[in-house]
């Protein structure tokens, strides 16, 4: 089973995401700001990162920078999650190393569809009629 | 909805749109159709079918548009378009060198996310394609649609279903809480309204069409029928492109299946017979 870090400071959000990540198959490890997420990325890298801009302690920015200094910390897949939904925000994102981009409001679709992107998830395909 | 009604609309798809709905779909028509009525005024779907049954063929089109009306993704499904970049355009790039001009029809272009979808394809492809000629027509049963595909604007939740935030920020521009294809792209795509059910002969000889999820909502005839037009709508060398659930197998011998390549077909040749006399049900389709 590959597993998801969920960082975000709100509870409701990680739940919500947890939710949505369980009903893939992930299995769900929470952190409520990136110093926190270093922590647990220290311990065991998760394959997959969901993750918030906006984070008391250490924002999810400098999260990424971080992770992705450490050894082995190119291998997860880093999707930003964030109400930040500007353009500038998105080149930075990508420019330090995140691999896709969710502009919160999300659902279900939007997650599933970034996790296919990134080769989280396979596609799912409808059978021939 | 009494079944009456739930009859009536029934009959009405079909003859105005060849959308053929089983005896179960009541479900499809009350999400569709509750938001139109009180668009409307109405207070409910009984009120909307006594419009229609009064005459009011404003009252029709809106309900044909909004029972045909599909949600869309920018690259949905993927695959067609892997096939398209891995298999269609190197081997058109080929084959049209010597013309240096491709025609690509989205016969459903619904509001947009497929036939930019191509555009993109096209604009990643880069110099491959410089100094040569390339048509996308988007056509689509709905005016309204197409407007809406012609303006390129789409929310924020459009643009995360399927779009690589990376072609999101290289061909579209924000503004506020909404995104829009560069102009660019949105010249590269010519849109007509155009009811599959009526001769499309007119729109000439294309290299490529894309055909997807649309004709699972006619019946048998009429799907044989728009199989034969599409044949004859298509250059010899030619690729069709279906959606996931559907196939020409045992409908058709005027397409085949390219092997290992899902939803993709090519012509035949066949002479086949079907096709050539436009369904009953066309007669009496809106948008004439």
């Amino acid at each position: 089973m590959k597993t998801c870090l969920v960082v975000d400071d709100s509870s409701v959000v990680r739940k919500i995401a947890r939710r949505i990540l369980e009903g893939m198959d992930f299995s769900v490890v929470e952190a409520e700001d990136g110093a926190k997420a270093l922590e647990v990325c220290k311990r065991a890298m998760p394959d997959a990162v969901l993750l918030d801009w906006n984070m008391p302690v250490m924002d999810g920015f400098e999260f990424l920078v971080q992770l992705r200094r450490m050894p082995g910390g190119d291998a997860p897949k880093v999707v930003f999650c964030t109400t930040e939904n500007g353009i500038d925000h998105i080149s930075r994102a990508l420019h330090a190393g995140a691999n896709e981009y969710i502009m919160k409001p999300f659902d279900k679709e939007i997650v599933t569809a970034k996790f296919q992107e990134v080769g989280l998830l396979a596609l799912e395909l409808p059978s021939e009629a | 909805m009494t079944p009456p009604d739930y009859e009536y609309l029934r009959k009405l798809l079909k003859d105005h749109s060849g959308l053929d709905l089983s005896t179960d779909k009541q479900y499809l028509i009350e999400s569709r159709l509750l938001p139109l009525a009180r668009k409307c005024g109405l207070s409910g779907i009984p009120d909307l079918v006594m419009k229609m049954k009064g005459g009011s063929s404003l009252h029709i089109v809106q309900v044909v548009e909004a029972m045909t009306t599909n949600e869309t993704f920018f690259f949905r499904d993927k695959i067609p378009f892997d096939h398209f970049r891995d298999i269609i355009m190197p081997e058109l790039v080929k084959a049209r060198a010597a013309r240096r001009s491709i025609r690509i029809w989205c016969a459903a272009g619904s509001t947009g996310q497929e036939p930019y979808s191509l555009a993109m394809c096209l604009k990643e492809m880069g110099a491959t394609l410089a100094g040569w000629r390339v048509e996308i027509i988007a056509t689509d049963l709905s005016q309204e649609v197409l407007e809406k595909s012609k303006a390129g604007i789409y929310s924020q939740f459009e643009v995360q279903r399927g779009l690589p935030i990376q072609m999101l920020i290289k061909y579209f521009k924000q503004s506020g809480e909404f995104w829009q294809i560069n102009p660019e792209l949105r010249s590269m795509v010519q849109h007509r309204q155009l009811n599959l059910l009526h001769d499309f002969s007119l729109l000439g000889a294309f290299d490529v069409i894309f055909c997807r999820n649309v004709l699972i909502y006619f019946d048998q005839d009429t799907k044989i029928n728009v199989f034969n037009r599409l044949a004859r709508s298509m250059d010899a060398d030619g690729f069709l492109v279906l959606g996931a659930a559907e196939t020409v197998v045992g409908l058709t011998d005027s397409f085949k299946p390219v092997a290992e390549r899902r939803g993709l077909y090519r012509p035949t040749g066949a002479r086949v017979s079907g096709g050539g006399t436009m369904p009953k049900a066309a007669a009496m389709a809106v948008g004439n």
